[in-house]
């Protein structure tokens, strides 16, 4: 597999936030004071007992954490392979992951002195989490969405405006995830003073990957403790959905270092990773690039123009991919396939119908390479999946691909 | 010497202000775009900044990101973006051109590949945005060893423990951005300007050019006064947006030109 003289997988990033030849800092002169500041209080806020006891105080009693660890019986007798557990991460307040970080780093932002929130937003669940957050604490809160992913994703727009956020749509590109992060950045060039920018996955530049990450984390730790309760050893297989990767480098770093644990990352295919480019695989159908402060690998042209990508859902419609995750490709550590939109529909459905768990479109992705594999393992095989958000915010996009028709019932 | 240099030395015997103009290339497409930055030297340009169109120009204002977007729609690319300099190069071998973009198109190209065409072409300097000090292993010191400068930009944030970084393997000239924030932005005050340009030249040998949000003959001599020049980009590129006829985006370009020549 990898490098015999790696003994750690855990050490990254570098000094100069590189993971192998990945992430860095690549923003612009009048950022980078800025971002060095925010990582050497995240150096200190890392160390410091006090940061973490306020984490875990609210982890407990806003968000709701430990998630449960489940056991899902029918969808394990549905598919006859595998041993199937769901990390229920959907189950956290603002129905999904995304809280984890947030809370992270509006703690970090408030040490910081910081009274403006930025934030970028694909499919509104981040937008919601940060809005939340802010709400709790009384920041005020600029969440900026692609235009194209406001009218897709109405239900999360209106959730951010009750909750007292201004949301900014986004028309330049083509409206979507990248976009609004081009714009959170070009509000953070101009507002360097009063604003943090909280950045919702496990990209941009360093030292974001590595925070967001480590907030992540938590949920990896968790389900270690869970399945060593519930089945005295560690599961063979670990499978997250990724955009840009946060939920999975959560599951999947505290297991980096147990090398018996095959660990999978799923991206979205939407209509089939081929020359069409119709998808947002980074890792199956893009190369290596410079975009958002990191290079990683990126859906580019041959100019080196970044590239729209096209999923069904909005929270994985992003070209790039955290640059941890370019490196666990690069190194084998982890495998990376994807899934078509049409197999992410036909896992909502399973499960709905077998677990009585509407699942975001995003997990839907990981269930369906789960439902590929499962049958065609051991019943001793143990998978551990996180089903990273609820569907509420889907269900409207999913009868649309279905062809239902909602008021008819 | 780099043409650069001998433009910065020209203009000193000479004791006037620099004025730099930038364009996007390719906006709105190539053939017009050429015309204009054929005109330029002409409408009193000391130096060209061809802007290299890339997707997502995340220091740049609206006026840039849309001239941008017309130009890879027209089919720019920076094969043809170098293929633009070669040909103006042509008909003028003094006035210096600076490429100034954002660095995927270049790595996606190669840098050593780049470097040697874009040295081909005829380019003398490099601005490339989300390049800092911290990652010049990239492309600065590679494009300094090929013999082109790499013109780093200072902002305000880039405090007096930072500069010295910003400006170790800085050459030609150093862009001071007066302002903080995005391209075509509210312009500083040159009241506010002056002590940061002194506060610049304190550590370098460096001529400083101002630039950001500078779009009236009367500031672009109130700046180019208190630096050794001034940079227009958003203010010409809109006057190309808006359609107007070559010859009357240079005359615009000429008047600001005066201004800084009058500073
Ligand atoms: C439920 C859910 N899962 C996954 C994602 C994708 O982000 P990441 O890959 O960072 O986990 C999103 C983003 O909006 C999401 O809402």
């Amino acid at each position: 597999m990898a490098d015999d003289r790696i003994n750690s997988y855990k050490t990254g990033p570098d000094e100069n936030g590189r993971f192998g030849d990945f992430g860095g800092r690549f923003v612009s002169e009048t950022l980078m004071p800025l971002i060095l500041d925010l990582e050497a209080q995240y150096e200190h806020a890392k160390t410091d007992q006090s940061f973490w006891d306020e984490m875990e105080f609210l982890w407990k009693h806003y968000v709701g954490r430990p998630s449960p660890l489940y056991h899902a019986e029918r969808l394990t007798q549905h598919l006859g392979g595998a041993k199937i557990y769901l990390k229920r991460d959907e189950l956290n307040h603002t129905g999904a992951h995304k809280i984890n970080n947030v809370l992270g780093q509006i703690i970090l932002a408030r040490r910081m002195g910081k009274t403006r929130i930025i934030a970028e937003t694909g499919a509104g669940q981040h937008g919601v989490a940060t809005a939340t957050v802010c709400a709790k604490f009384g920041l005020k809160c600029i969440v900026y969405m692609g235009a194209h992913d406001v009218e897709r994703q109405a239900p999360n727009v209106f959730r951010m405006k009750l909750l007292g956020a201004r949301v900014i749509p986004v028309t330049s590109g083509r409206g979507t995830l990248k976009d609004a992060m081009n714009d959170a950045l070009r509000d953070w060039v101009t507002n360097v003073r009063d604003t943090f920018y909280c950045i919702g996955t496990v990209a941009g530049p360093h030292p974001y990957p590595a925070m967001v990450r480590d907030f992540q984390a938590i949920i990896g730790k968790e389900a270690k403790d869970q399945m060593l309760e519930a089945e005295g050893r560690l599961p063979d297989t670990i499978i997250a959905a990724i955009g840009g990767g946060s939920n999975a480098m959560g599951l999947f770093f505290p297991f980096l270092d147990d090398t018996d644990v095959n660990i999978i990352g799923v991206e979205a295919g939407g209509k089939g990773v081929n020359a069409k480019m119709e998808h947002c695989a980074s890792l199956t159908g893009g190369r290596p690039g410079v975009l958002h402060g990191n290079r990683t690998y990126l859906l580019q042209d041959d100019d080196g123009q970044i590239l729209e990508g096209f999923s069904i859902s909005a929270g994985l419609d992003y070209p790039g991919i955290g640059p941890e995750h370019s490196w666990l490709h690069e190194i084998g550590r982890a495998q990376y396939v994807s899934i078509t939109d049409v197999e992410a529909l036909e896992a909502f459905q399973l499960c709905c119908e077998l677990e009585g768990i509407i699942p975001a479109l995003e997990p839907s992705h990981a269930l369906a390479h789960v439902m590929k594999i499962a049958p065609e393992l051991p019943s001793d095989h143990i998978i551990c999946m996180n089903m990273c958000g609820r569907g509420d915010k889907d269900i409207f996009t999913v009868a649309k691909a279905l062809g239902l028709d909602m008021d008819q019932g | 010497m780099t043409r650069i240099d001998a433009k910065f030395a020209d203009l000193l015997a000479a004791g006037q202000k620099a004025f730099v103009a930038y364009v996007m290339a390719g906006d709105p497409d190539y053939a017009t775009s050429l015309e204009i930055v054929k005109g330029l030297p002409a409408a009193g340009v000391d130096i060209i900044e061809l802007g290299l169109p890339f997707t997502d120009p995340m220091a740049d204002g609206p006026t840039i990101q849309l001239a941008g977007q017309r130009a890879l729609e027209a089919g720019q690319t920076l094969q043809k973006t170098l293929a633009m300099a070669a040909e103006f190069r042509k008909s003028d071998d003094t006035t210096p051109i600076v490429l100034m973009g954002y660095y995927n198109p270049i790595y996606s190209r190669g840098v050593d590949r780049f470097l040697a065409e874009a040295k081909a072409a005829g380019i003398d300097g490099l601005i490339i945005v989300d390049l800092p000090p911290e990652e010049d292993e990239e492309l600065c010191i590679p494009a300094q060893k090929a013999g082109l400068n790499f013109i780093r930009l200072a902002t305000p944030t880039t405090d007096d423990k930072r500069l010295p970084k910003v400006l170790t393997n800085t050459s030609g000239f150093v862009y001071y951005v007066s302002i903080t924030g995005i391209t075509g932005a509210a312009a500083a005050e040159a009241g506010d300007v002056g002590p940061e340009v002194a506060r610049i030249k304190a550590h370098t040998d460096l001529p400083v050019i101002v630039g950001f949000g500078i779009r009236t003959p009367e500031t672009s001599k109130a700046i180019a006064s208190v630096a050794d020049g001034a940079v227009v980009g958003s203010a010409i590129v809109a006057e190309i947006a808006a359609g107007k006829p070559v010859s009357e985006v240079l005359d615009f370009v000429r008047s600001l030109a005066d201004g800084a020549h009058r500073a």
